[in-house]
Protein backbone atom coordinates (compact mmCIF):
# COMPACT_ATOMS: atom_id res chain seq x y z
CA UNK A 1 0.00 0.00 0.00
CA UNK A 2 1.37 3.34 -1.08
CA UNK A 3 -0.03 6.77 -0.40
CA UNK A 4 -0.93 8.56 -3.61
CA UNK A 5 1.37 11.44 -2.67
CA UNK A 6 4.43 9.18 -2.69
CA UNK A 7 3.86 8.01 -6.23
CA UNK A 8 5.77 9.71 -8.98
CA UNK A 9 4.43 8.17 -12.17
CA UNK A 10 5.92 9.14 -15.49
CA UNK A 11 4.19 8.61 -18.84
CA UNK A 12 6.48 8.49 -21.87
CA UNK A 13 4.64 9.49 -25.03
CA UNK A 14 1.61 11.74 -25.48
CA UNK A 15 -0.25 9.91 -28.22
CA UNK A 16 -3.58 8.15 -27.70
CA UNK A 17 -2.19 5.73 -25.09
CA UNK A 18 -0.15 8.26 -23.14
CA UNK A 19 -2.90 10.87 -23.00
CA UNK A 20 -5.52 8.42 -21.71
CA UNK A 21 -3.03 7.02 -19.20
CA UNK A 22 -2.24 10.49 -17.88
CA UNK A 23 -5.91 11.44 -17.74
CA UNK A 24 -6.71 8.31 -15.72
CA UNK A 25 -3.89 8.95 -13.25
CA UNK A 26 -5.06 12.55 -12.78
CA UNK A 27 -8.65 11.40 -12.24
CA UNK A 28 -7.36 9.36 -9.28
CA UNK A 29 -5.50 12.23 -7.68
CA UNK A 30 -2.00 11.72 -9.09
CA UNK A 31 0.11 14.29 -10.90
CA UNK A 32 2.06 12.42 -13.59
CA UNK A 33 4.99 13.70 -15.57
CA UNK A 34 4.24 13.36 -19.31
CA UNK A 35 7.32 13.39 -21.52
CA UNK A 36 6.84 13.64 -25.27
CA UNK A 37 9.11 14.27 -28.22
CA UNK A 38 6.51 16.38 -30.01
CA UNK A 39 5.80 20.03 -29.27
CA UNK A 40 2.07 19.30 -28.85
CA UNK A 41 0.27 16.20 -27.56
CA UNK A 42 -1.61 13.92 -29.96
CA UNK A 43 0.96 11.42 -31.14
CA UNK A 44 1.55 10.74 -34.81
CA UNK A 45 -2.02 9.84 -35.75
CA UNK A 46 -3.57 12.88 -34.11
CA UNK A 47 -0.55 15.10 -34.61
CA UNK A 48 -1.43 18.76 -34.32
CA UNK A 49 0.04 21.30 -36.73
CA UNK A 50 1.98 24.24 -35.31
CA UNK A 51 -0.20 27.11 -34.08
CA UNK A 52 0.60 29.23 -37.14
CA UNK A 53 -1.05 26.64 -39.41
CA UNK A 54 -4.58 27.19 -38.19
CA UNK A 55 -6.63 27.31 -41.38
CA UNK A 56 -7.69 23.67 -41.60
CA UNK A 57 -10.32 22.29 -39.26
CA UNK A 58 -10.24 18.88 -37.59
CA UNK A 59 -12.43 17.38 -40.31
CA UNK A 60 -9.91 18.36 -42.97
CA UNK A 61 -6.93 17.23 -40.90
CA UNK A 62 -8.24 13.98 -39.48
CA UNK A 63 -11.19 12.99 -41.70
CA UNK A 64 -13.36 10.28 -40.15
CA UNK A 65 -11.08 10.41 -37.10
CA UNK A 66 -11.79 14.09 -36.40
CA UNK A 67 -14.07 13.48 -33.43
CA UNK A 68 -11.56 11.15 -31.81
CA UNK A 69 -8.74 13.59 -32.49
CA UNK A 70 -10.70 16.48 -31.04
CA UNK A 71 -11.65 14.43 -27.99
CA UNK A 72 -8.08 13.36 -27.34
CA UNK A 73 -6.71 16.87 -27.75
CA UNK A 74 -9.44 18.27 -25.50
CA UNK A 75 -8.74 15.58 -22.89
CA UNK A 76 -5.09 16.54 -22.75
CA UNK A 77 -5.75 20.28 -22.81
CA UNK A 78 -8.10 19.68 -19.87
CA UNK A 79 -5.21 18.29 -17.84
CA UNK A 80 -3.26 21.56 -17.99
CA UNK A 81 -1.91 22.39 -14.56
CA UNK A 82 -2.54 18.88 -13.31
CA UNK A 83 0.22 17.11 -15.22
CA UNK A 84 3.87 18.04 -15.55
CA UNK A 85 3.96 18.11 -19.37
CA UNK A 86 7.46 18.08 -20.84
CA UNK A 87 7.09 18.54 -24.63
CA UNK A 88 9.94 18.55 -27.17
CA UNK A 89 11.68 16.10 -24.85
CA UNK A 90 13.45 12.86 -25.68
CA UNK A 91 13.92 10.09 -23.13
CA UNK A 92 17.30 8.79 -24.22
CA UNK A 93 18.22 6.52 -21.33
CA UNK A 94 16.66 4.74 -18.36
CA UNK A 95 18.62 3.49 -15.40
CA UNK A 96 18.12 3.11 -11.65
CA UNK A 97 14.58 4.49 -11.66
CA UNK A 98 15.75 7.63 -13.45
CA UNK A 99 15.12 8.74 -17.00
CA UNK A 100 17.66 10.84 -18.85
CA UNK A 101 15.69 13.42 -20.77
CA UNK A 102 16.92 15.90 -23.33
CA UNK A 103 14.94 19.01 -24.27
CA UNK A 104 15.38 19.14 -28.04
CA UNK A 105 15.46 22.87 -28.82
CA UNK A 106 17.96 23.75 -26.06
CA UNK A 107 19.80 20.42 -25.71
CA UNK A 108 19.17 20.81 -22.00
CA UNK A 109 19.43 17.47 -20.22
CA UNK A 110 17.96 16.45 -16.92
CA UNK A 111 17.24 13.34 -14.90
CA UNK A 112 13.64 12.56 -14.16
CA UNK A 113 13.08 10.08 -11.32
CA UNK A 114 10.04 7.84 -11.41
CA UNK A 115 8.30 5.43 -9.09
CA UNK A 116 6.26 3.93 -11.91
CA UNK A 117 6.47 4.22 -15.65
CA UNK A 118 3.92 3.93 -18.44
CA UNK A 119 5.73 3.41 -21.71
CA UNK A 120 3.63 4.59 -24.66
CA UNK A 121 6.29 5.10 -27.30
CA UNK A 122 4.22 4.42 -30.42
CA UNK A 123 5.38 3.21 -33.79
CA UNK A 124 6.92 4.11 -37.11
CA UNK A 125 6.41 2.67 -40.58
CA UNK A 126 7.60 -0.88 -41.19
CA UNK A 127 9.95 -0.64 -44.12
CA UNK A 128 11.08 -3.28 -46.58
CA UNK A 129 13.49 -1.47 -48.89
CA UNK A 130 13.14 -1.33 -52.65
CA UNK A 131 16.00 -0.30 -54.96
CA UNK A 132 15.95 3.50 -55.20
CA UNK A 133 14.33 4.03 -51.79
CA UNK A 134 17.12 6.42 -50.73
CA UNK A 135 16.31 8.88 -53.57
CA UNK A 136 15.05 12.30 -52.50
CA UNK A 137 11.28 12.20 -52.96
CA UNK A 138 10.78 8.75 -51.45
CA UNK A 139 9.13 8.89 -48.03
CA UNK A 140 7.35 6.50 -45.73
CA UNK A 141 3.57 6.47 -45.86
CA UNK A 142 3.52 7.94 -42.37
CA UNK A 143 6.02 10.56 -43.48
CA UNK A 144 3.90 11.49 -46.48
CA UNK A 145 0.97 11.89 -44.10
CA UNK A 146 2.96 14.01 -41.63
CA UNK A 147 4.03 16.34 -44.46
CA UNK A 148 0.40 16.94 -45.35
CA UNK A 149 -1.12 17.06 -41.86
CA UNK A 150 1.63 18.89 -39.99
CA UNK A 151 2.99 21.13 -42.75
CA UNK A 152 0.30 21.42 -45.42
CA UNK A 153 2.74 20.00 -47.98
CA UNK A 154 2.63 17.17 -50.48
CA UNK A 155 5.76 15.08 -51.10
CA UNK A 156 5.37 15.61 -54.88
CA UNK A 157 3.02 16.67 -57.65
CA UNK A 158 2.39 13.19 -59.02
CA UNK A 159 2.73 10.57 -56.32
CA UNK A 160 2.72 6.76 -56.27
CA UNK A 161 1.82 5.00 -53.02
CA UNK A 162 3.26 1.51 -52.64
CA UNK A 163 3.54 -1.33 -50.14
CA UNK A 164 0.65 -2.60 -48.08
CA UNK A 165 -1.40 -1.93 -44.96
CA UNK A 166 -4.37 0.24 -44.07
CA UNK A 167 -2.27 3.40 -44.25
CA UNK A 168 -1.65 2.79 -47.97
CA UNK A 169 -5.21 3.62 -48.98
CA UNK A 170 -5.78 6.19 -46.25
CA UNK A 171 -2.79 8.33 -47.25
CA UNK A 172 -3.60 7.98 -50.97
CA UNK A 173 -7.13 9.16 -50.20
CA UNK A 174 -5.89 12.08 -48.10
CA UNK A 175 -3.51 13.18 -50.87
CA UNK A 176 -6.16 12.94 -53.57
CA UNK A 177 -8.60 14.89 -51.38
CA UNK A 178 -5.94 17.59 -50.96
CA UNK A 179 -5.77 17.94 -54.73
CA UNK A 180 -2.56 16.02 -55.35
CA UNK A 181 -2.40 13.74 -58.37
CA UNK A 182 -2.16 10.13 -57.15
CA UNK A 183 -0.65 8.27 -60.09
CA UNK A 184 -1.31 4.81 -58.62
CA UNK A 185 -1.73 2.77 -55.47
CA UNK A 186 0.35 -0.40 -55.69
CA UNK A 187 -0.53 -3.00 -53.05
CA UNK A 188 1.65 -6.07 -52.54
CA UNK A 189 -1.33 -7.85 -50.99
CA UNK A 190 -3.62 -9.70 -53.34
CA UNK A 191 -7.30 -9.04 -53.65
CA UNK A 192 -7.87 -12.62 -52.49
CA UNK A 193 -6.05 -11.78 -49.22
CA UNK A 194 -8.53 -9.03 -48.57
CA UNK A 195 -11.53 -11.19 -49.47
CA UNK A 196 -10.29 -13.98 -47.18
CA UNK A 197 -9.81 -11.50 -44.36
CA UNK A 198 -13.24 -9.91 -44.65
CA UNK A 199 -15.02 -12.05 -42.02
CA UNK A 200 -12.44 -11.21 -39.35
CA UNK A 201 -12.38 -7.55 -40.39
CA UNK A 202 -16.16 -7.34 -40.08
CA UNK A 203 -15.84 -7.76 -36.32
CA UNK A 204 -15.06 -4.01 -36.45
CA UNK A 205 -17.63 -2.98 -39.07
CA UNK A 206 -17.00 0.77 -38.78
CA UNK A 207 -13.26 0.39 -39.35
CA UNK A 208 -13.87 -2.06 -42.16
CA UNK A 209 -16.34 0.33 -43.77
CA UNK A 210 -13.82 3.18 -43.72
CA UNK A 211 -11.26 1.03 -45.54
CA UNK A 212 -13.84 0.05 -48.15
CA UNK A 213 -14.81 3.70 -48.49
CA UNK A 214 -11.23 4.85 -49.20
CA UNK A 215 -10.76 2.17 -51.85
CA UNK A 216 -14.13 2.95 -53.43
CA UNK A 217 -13.48 6.69 -53.41
CA UNK A 218 -10.07 6.28 -55.04
CA UNK A 219 -11.50 3.99 -57.71
CA UNK A 220 -14.41 6.33 -58.36
CA UNK A 221 -11.95 9.18 -58.83
CA UNK A 222 -9.98 7.30 -61.43
CA UNK A 223 -6.94 6.41 -59.33
CA UNK A 224 -5.22 3.27 -60.64
CA UNK A 225 -5.35 0.60 -57.93
CA UNK A 226 -3.20 -2.49 -58.41
CA UNK A 227 -2.94 -5.42 -56.02
CA UNK A 228 -0.64 -8.42 -55.88
CA UNK A 229 2.30 -6.39 -57.18
CA UNK A 230 6.01 -6.85 -56.46
CA UNK A 231 7.81 -3.49 -56.31
CA UNK A 232 10.97 -3.65 -58.43
CA UNK A 233 12.55 -0.21 -58.13
CA UNK A 234 12.15 3.51 -57.82
CA UNK A 235 13.94 5.16 -60.71
CA UNK A 236 15.79 8.46 -60.50
CA UNK A 237 17.63 10.81 -62.80
CA UNK A 238 21.21 9.85 -62.05
CA UNK A 239 23.31 11.38 -59.31
CA UNK A 240 21.11 14.45 -58.90
CA UNK A 241 18.66 11.86 -57.72
CA UNK A 242 15.14 13.00 -58.37
CA UNK A 243 12.44 10.38 -58.48
CA UNK A 244 11.28 9.85 -62.06
CA UNK A 245 9.12 6.74 -61.73
CA UNK A 246 8.49 3.30 -60.31
CA UNK A 247 8.70 -0.18 -61.75
CA UNK A 248 6.84 -3.20 -60.47
CA UNK A 249 5.97 -6.72 -61.47
CA UNK A 250 2.35 -7.56 -62.04
CA UNK A 251 1.30 -11.03 -63.17
CA UNK A 252 4.76 -11.82 -64.52
CA UNK A 253 5.04 -8.58 -66.50
CA UNK A 254 7.15 -5.56 -65.66
CA UNK A 255 5.18 -2.32 -65.53
CA UNK A 256 6.43 1.22 -65.15
CA UNK A 257 4.85 4.53 -64.33
CA UNK A 258 6.19 8.09 -64.21
CA UNK A 259 5.93 9.99 -60.95
CA UNK A 260 7.97 12.51 -58.97
CA UNK A 261 7.48 11.09 -55.48
CA UNK A 262 6.78 7.78 -53.76
CA UNK A 263 5.21 7.04 -50.39
CA UNK A 264 5.74 3.50 -49.21
CA UNK A 265 5.59 1.19 -46.22
CA UNK A 266 4.25 -2.10 -44.94
CA UNK A 267 2.08 -1.17 -41.96
CA UNK A 268 3.83 -0.25 -38.70
CA UNK A 269 6.53 -1.43 -36.32
CA UNK A 270 6.72 -0.77 -32.58
CA UNK A 271 9.23 1.58 -30.97
CA UNK A 272 10.56 -0.79 -28.29
CA UNK A 273 13.98 0.65 -27.40
CA UNK A 274 12.93 2.14 -24.08
CA UNK A 275 11.21 -1.06 -22.94
CA UNK A 276 14.43 -2.85 -23.85
CA UNK A 277 16.62 -0.48 -21.77
CA UNK A 278 14.21 -0.96 -18.87
CA UNK A 279 14.89 -4.69 -18.95
CA UNK A 280 11.45 -5.80 -20.10
CA UNK A 281 11.28 -9.39 -21.29
CA UNK A 282 10.68 -9.76 -25.02
CA UNK A 283 9.04 -12.58 -26.92
CA UNK A 284 8.58 -13.27 -30.59
CA UNK A 285 5.04 -12.37 -31.64
CA UNK A 286 4.16 -14.21 -34.88
CA UNK A 287 1.23 -11.91 -35.67
CA UNK A 288 3.51 -8.88 -35.63
CA UNK A 289 6.51 -10.72 -37.14
CA UNK A 290 8.58 -9.04 -34.43
CA UNK A 291 10.01 -9.49 -30.96
CA UNK A 292 7.90 -7.45 -28.59
CA UNK A 293 7.99 -6.64 -24.88
CA UNK A 294 5.63 -8.98 -23.05
CA UNK A 295 2.61 -7.42 -21.31
CA UNK A 296 -0.32 -8.94 -19.45
CA UNK A 297 -3.91 -8.09 -20.37
CA UNK A 298 -3.70 -4.98 -18.18
CA UNK A 299 -0.40 -3.76 -19.62
CA UNK A 300 2.04 -4.86 -16.90
CA UNK A 301 5.48 -5.62 -18.30
CA UNK A 302 7.82 -8.22 -16.82
CA UNK A 303 9.46 -5.45 -14.75
CA UNK A 304 7.67 -4.34 -11.58
CA UNK A 305 6.43 -0.77 -11.90
CA UNK A 306 6.79 -0.64 -15.69
CA UNK A 307 3.61 -0.68 -17.79
CA UNK A 308 3.28 -0.85 -21.58
CA UNK A 309 0.48 0.68 -23.61
CA UNK A 310 -0.33 1.38 -27.23
CA UNK A 311 1.45 0.58 -30.47
CA UNK A 312 4.87 0.68 -28.77
CA UNK A 313 4.27 -2.83 -27.45
CA UNK A 314 2.53 -4.28 -30.52
CA UNK A 315 0.56 -2.64 -33.31
CA UNK A 316 -3.14 -2.56 -32.42
CA UNK A 317 -4.13 0.90 -33.65
CA UNK A 318 -5.20 4.18 -32.10
CA UNK A 319 -8.51 3.12 -30.57
CA UNK A 320 -6.87 0.19 -28.82
CA UNK A 321 -4.09 2.50 -27.68
CA UNK A 322 -6.59 4.73 -25.89
CA UNK A 323 -8.08 1.73 -24.11
CA UNK A 324 -4.69 0.24 -23.30
CA UNK A 325 -3.43 3.54 -21.91
CA UNK A 326 -6.39 3.81 -19.57
CA UNK A 327 -6.14 0.13 -18.62
CA UNK A 328 -2.44 0.38 -17.82
CA UNK A 329 -3.04 3.42 -15.63
CA UNK A 330 -5.79 1.56 -13.76
CA UNK A 331 -3.35 -1.32 -13.21
CA UNK A 332 -0.71 1.07 -11.89
CA UNK A 333 -3.25 2.56 -9.49
CA UNK A 334 -4.60 -0.79 -8.31
CA UNK A 335 -1.08 -2.15 -7.84
CA UNK A 336 -0.55 0.70 -5.37
CA UNK A 337 -3.70 0.08 -3.41
CA UNK A 338 -5.70 2.90 -4.96
CA UNK A 339 -9.34 1.96 -5.54
CA UNK A 340 -10.32 1.78 -9.20
CA UNK A 341 -13.48 0.86 -11.07
CA UNK A 342 -12.97 -2.87 -11.62
CA UNK A 343 -15.89 -3.07 -14.03
CA UNK A 344 -14.31 -0.40 -16.22
CA UNK A 345 -11.00 -2.26 -16.16
CA UNK A 346 -12.75 -5.46 -17.20
CA UNK A 347 -14.63 -3.65 -19.96
CA UNK A 348 -11.38 -2.24 -21.39
CA UNK A 349 -9.75 -5.67 -21.34
CA UNK A 350 -12.79 -7.14 -23.05
CA UNK A 351 -12.62 -4.53 -25.81
CA UNK A 352 -8.90 -5.08 -26.29
CA UNK A 353 -9.44 -8.83 -26.42
CA UNK A 354 -12.14 -8.50 -29.05
CA UNK A 355 -9.85 -6.42 -31.20
CA UNK A 356 -7.34 -9.27 -31.44
CA UNK A 357 -9.46 -11.08 -34.03
CA UNK A 358 -9.74 -7.94 -36.12
CA UNK A 359 -6.00 -7.46 -35.87
CA UNK A 360 -5.44 -10.97 -37.24
CA UNK A 361 -7.80 -10.08 -40.07
CA UNK A 362 -5.77 -6.99 -40.90
CA UNK A 363 -2.59 -9.03 -41.08
CA UNK A 364 -4.34 -11.42 -43.42
CA UNK A 365 -5.68 -8.61 -45.59
CA UNK A 366 -2.32 -6.85 -45.81
CA UNK A 367 0.34 -9.53 -45.30
CA UNK A 368 3.98 -8.52 -45.30
CA UNK A 369 5.46 -10.09 -48.45
CA UNK A 370 7.15 -13.11 -46.89
CA UNK A 371 9.27 -13.68 -50.00
CA UNK A 372 10.71 -10.16 -49.88
CA UNK A 373 14.21 -11.32 -48.84
CA UNK A 374 14.38 -13.93 -51.60
CA UNK A 375 13.85 -11.21 -54.20
CA UNK A 376 16.06 -8.49 -52.67
CA UNK A 377 18.94 -7.94 -55.14
CA UNK A 378 22.51 -7.95 -53.83
CA UNK A 379 23.02 -4.26 -54.62
CA UNK A 380 19.94 -3.19 -52.66
CA UNK A 381 20.85 -0.71 -49.92
CA UNK A 382 19.31 -2.17 -46.75
CA UNK A 383 20.80 0.27 -44.22
CA UNK A 384 20.29 3.81 -45.48
CA UNK A 385 22.43 5.32 -42.71
CA UNK A 386 25.63 3.52 -43.67
CA UNK A 387 24.81 2.16 -47.12
CA UNK A 388 25.07 -1.52 -46.21
CA UNK A 389 23.72 -3.68 -49.02
CA UNK A 390 21.84 -6.97 -49.06
CA UNK A 391 24.88 -8.49 -50.78
CA UNK A 392 27.16 -7.41 -47.91
CA UNK A 393 24.77 -8.99 -45.42
CA UNK A 394 24.73 -12.25 -47.38
CA UNK A 395 28.54 -12.28 -47.67
CA UNK A 396 28.79 -11.68 -43.92
CA UNK A 397 26.52 -14.63 -43.29
CA UNK A 398 28.43 -16.85 -45.71
CA UNK A 399 31.95 -15.68 -44.87
CA UNK A 400 31.80 -15.09 -41.12
CA UNK A 401 28.97 -17.42 -40.22
CA UNK A 402 26.84 -14.72 -38.63
CA UNK A 403 23.52 -16.33 -37.74
CA UNK A 404 22.17 -13.87 -35.17
CA UNK A 405 21.15 -10.27 -35.79
CA UNK A 406 23.48 -8.55 -33.31
CA UNK A 407 26.41 -10.60 -34.64
CA UNK A 408 25.46 -9.52 -38.17
CA UNK A 409 25.31 -5.93 -36.91
CA UNK A 410 28.74 -6.16 -35.32
CA UNK A 411 30.30 -7.51 -38.49
CA UNK A 412 28.48 -5.55 -41.19
CA UNK A 413 27.39 -2.39 -39.31
CA UNK A 414 23.77 -2.91 -40.39
CA UNK A 415 21.63 -1.23 -37.71
CA UNK A 416 24.63 0.58 -36.27
CA UNK A 417 23.96 3.94 -37.91
CA UNK A 418 22.13 6.91 -36.52
CA UNK A 419 18.67 5.36 -36.75
CA UNK A 420 19.85 2.33 -34.74
CA UNK A 421 18.02 -0.09 -36.98
CA UNK A 422 14.62 1.60 -36.92
CA UNK A 423 14.51 1.68 -40.73
CA UNK A 424 16.63 -1.37 -41.61
CA UNK A 425 16.13 -3.76 -38.69
CA UNK A 426 13.06 -5.49 -40.08
CA UNK A 427 14.71 -5.98 -43.47
CA UNK A 428 18.05 -7.13 -42.02
CA UNK A 429 16.27 -9.78 -39.94
CA UNK A 430 14.34 -11.01 -43.00
CA UNK A 431 17.54 -11.27 -45.06
CA UNK A 432 19.40 -13.02 -42.25
CA UNK A 433 16.59 -15.52 -41.73
CA UNK A 434 16.42 -16.23 -45.45
CA UNK A 435 20.19 -16.53 -45.88
CA UNK A 436 20.58 -18.89 -42.92
CA UNK A 437 17.37 -20.79 -43.63
CA UNK A 438 16.16 -20.09 -40.10
CA UNK A 439 12.69 -19.04 -39.02
CA UNK A 440 12.52 -15.29 -38.32
CA UNK A 441 12.16 -15.74 -34.56
CA UNK A 442 15.52 -17.57 -34.43
CA UNK A 443 17.65 -14.68 -35.70
CA UNK A 444 16.97 -12.53 -32.64
CA UNK A 445 16.38 -8.82 -32.38
CA UNK A 446 18.56 -5.75 -32.36
CA UNK A 447 19.31 -4.77 -28.77
CA UNK A 448 18.41 -1.27 -27.69
CA UNK A 449 21.32 0.97 -26.78
CA UNK A 450 21.47 4.27 -24.92
CA UNK A 451 21.22 6.93 -26.16
CA UNK A 452 18.21 5.53 -28.00
CA UNK A 453 18.35 8.46 -30.43
CA UNK A 454 21.34 10.67 -31.28
CA UNK A 455 22.11 13.38 -28.75
CA UNK A 456 24.88 15.97 -28.86
CA UNK A 457 28.08 14.92 -27.12
CA UNK A 458 27.95 18.08 -25.05
CA UNK A 459 24.60 18.26 -23.31
CA UNK A 460 23.70 21.37 -21.39
CA UNK A 461 22.74 20.93 -17.73
CA UNK A 462 19.05 21.84 -17.52
CA UNK A 463 19.61 24.65 -15.00
CA UNK A 464 21.67 26.55 -17.57
CA UNK A 465 19.70 25.67 -20.70
CA UNK A 466 16.50 27.46 -19.80
CA UNK A 467 14.70 24.21 -20.59
CA UNK B 1 1.03 37.66 -46.28
CA UNK B 2 3.75 35.87 -48.15
CA UNK B 3 4.03 35.08 -51.79
CA UNK B 4 5.65 31.72 -52.34
CA UNK B 5 7.36 31.65 -55.68
CA UNK B 6 7.30 28.56 -57.82
CA UNK B 7 10.47 26.62 -57.24
CA UNK B 8 11.02 24.21 -60.13
CA UNK B 9 13.43 21.98 -58.21
CA UNK B 10 11.42 21.78 -55.01
CA UNK B 11 10.54 18.35 -53.63
CA UNK B 12 7.68 19.47 -51.41
CA UNK B 13 4.67 21.46 -52.58
CA UNK B 14 2.36 23.49 -50.42
CA UNK B 15 -1.23 22.33 -50.85
CA UNK B 16 -2.71 24.02 -47.76
CA UNK B 17 -1.95 26.93 -45.42
CA UNK B 18 0.26 28.56 -48.04
CA UNK B 19 -0.94 32.07 -47.27
CA UNK B 20 -1.58 34.25 -44.23
CA UNK B 21 1.60 33.26 -42.39
CA UNK B 22 4.57 35.43 -41.53
CA UNK B 23 7.66 35.20 -43.71
CA UNK B 24 10.84 33.87 -42.12
CA UNK B 25 14.08 34.91 -43.84
CA UNK B 26 16.96 32.43 -43.87
CA UNK B 27 19.64 31.23 -46.29
CA UNK B 28 20.18 28.01 -48.24
CA UNK B 29 23.83 27.54 -49.20
CA UNK B 30 24.37 31.25 -48.75
CA UNK B 31 21.45 32.27 -50.97
CA UNK B 32 18.68 34.30 -49.31
CA UNK B 33 15.40 32.39 -49.03
CA UNK B 34 12.07 32.82 -47.36
CA UNK B 35 10.04 30.30 -45.39
CA UNK B 36 6.72 30.54 -43.54
CA UNK B 37 6.30 30.67 -39.77
CA UNK B 38 5.54 27.15 -38.56
CA UNK B 39 7.65 25.48 -41.24
CA UNK B 40 10.08 22.86 -40.11
CA UNK B 41 13.62 23.26 -41.41
CA UNK B 42 12.81 20.33 -43.71
CA UNK B 43 9.78 22.08 -45.18
CA UNK B 44 11.60 25.40 -45.46
CA UNK B 45 14.41 23.84 -47.50
CA UNK B 46 12.55 21.23 -49.54
CA UNK B 47 9.86 23.63 -50.75
CA UNK B 48 12.76 25.38 -52.53
CA UNK B 49 15.27 22.68 -53.41
CA UNK B 50 15.61 18.93 -53.56
CA UNK B 51 18.06 17.89 -50.85
CA UNK B 52 19.05 18.45 -47.23
CA UNK B 53 22.44 16.77 -47.17
CA UNK B 54 24.62 14.14 -48.78
CA UNK B 55 24.98 10.66 -47.40
CA UNK B 56 28.45 10.24 -45.85
CA UNK B 57 29.00 6.87 -47.53
CA UNK B 58 27.55 7.23 -51.03
CA UNK B 59 27.90 11.00 -51.42
CA UNK B 60 24.38 11.01 -52.87
CA UNK B 61 21.72 13.52 -51.93
CA UNK B 62 19.21 12.80 -49.19
CA UNK B 63 16.02 14.57 -48.24
CA UNK B 64 14.76 12.80 -45.14
CA UNK B 65 12.47 9.79 -45.09
CA UNK B 66 10.23 9.24 -42.04
CA UNK B 67 9.36 12.86 -41.11
CA UNK B 68 8.89 11.82 -37.47
CA UNK B 69 12.30 11.89 -35.88
CA UNK B 70 13.10 8.20 -36.27
CA UNK B 71 15.17 7.67 -39.43
CA UNK B 72 17.79 10.37 -38.69
CA UNK B 73 18.21 10.95 -42.44
CA UNK B 74 17.24 14.63 -42.44
CA UNK B 75 20.12 16.13 -40.47
CA UNK B 76 21.27 19.37 -42.07
CA UNK B 77 24.36 21.45 -41.37
CA UNK B 78 24.35 25.07 -40.35
CA UNK B 79 26.96 27.66 -41.23
CA UNK B 80 28.45 27.45 -37.74
CA UNK B 81 28.94 23.70 -37.83
CA UNK B 82 25.87 22.65 -35.90
CA UNK B 83 23.64 19.83 -37.15
CA UNK B 84 19.85 20.08 -36.97
CA UNK B 85 17.30 17.31 -37.40
CA UNK B 86 15.30 19.08 -40.07
CA UNK B 87 11.95 17.33 -39.60
CA UNK B 88 11.67 18.24 -35.94
CA UNK B 89 13.32 21.67 -35.81
CA UNK B 90 11.34 24.77 -36.71
CA UNK B 91 12.83 27.34 -39.06
CA UNK B 92 13.99 30.52 -37.34
CA UNK B 93 14.97 33.89 -38.81
CA UNK B 94 18.57 34.07 -39.94
CA UNK B 95 19.29 30.35 -40.03
CA UNK B 96 22.13 29.61 -42.45
CA UNK B 97 21.62 26.10 -43.83
CA UNK B 98 24.01 24.08 -45.96
CA UNK B 99 22.64 21.28 -48.16
CA UNK B 100 25.86 20.14 -49.81
CA UNK B 101 24.22 20.46 -53.21
CA UNK B 102 27.07 22.54 -54.59
CA UNK B 103 29.63 19.98 -53.46
CA UNK B 104 30.22 17.21 -55.97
Amino acid sequence: MTAAGELRPVVVGAGPAGVRAAQTLVAHGLRPVVIDEAPRAGGQIYRRPPASLAQRNAKTLYGFESKRADALHAAFDGLRGRVDHQPDSLVWNAQDRQLDVMHGPTHGSRQVPYSHLIVATGATDRVLPVPGWTLPGVYTLGGAQVALKFQGCAIGRRVVFMGTGPLLYLVAYQYAKAGVEVAAVLDTARLSDQVAAAPAMLTQPAVFAKGVYYVGWLRAHGVALRSGVRPLRVTGDGTQGRVTGVAWQDGGKERTLDCDAVGFGYALRSETQLADLLGCRFEYAPLHRAHLPVRDAAGRSSVAGVYLAGDGAGIMGADAAEWAGERAALALLADNGIAVDAARAAQLEHRLGRLAGFRRGLERAFPVPHDWAAHAPDDLVVCRCENVTAGTLRQTVAGAGADELNRLKALSRVGMGRCQGRMCGVAAAEILAHATQQPLQQVGRLRGQAPIKPIPIRLVPADRSGA
Amino acid sequence: MTKTSHAPHALLHRVAEATGRDAVPFTIDGVPASALAGDTVLTAVLTQCAQLRRNEFSGLPRAGFCMMGACQDCWISTGDGERLRACSTFIAPGMALLTGKNVA
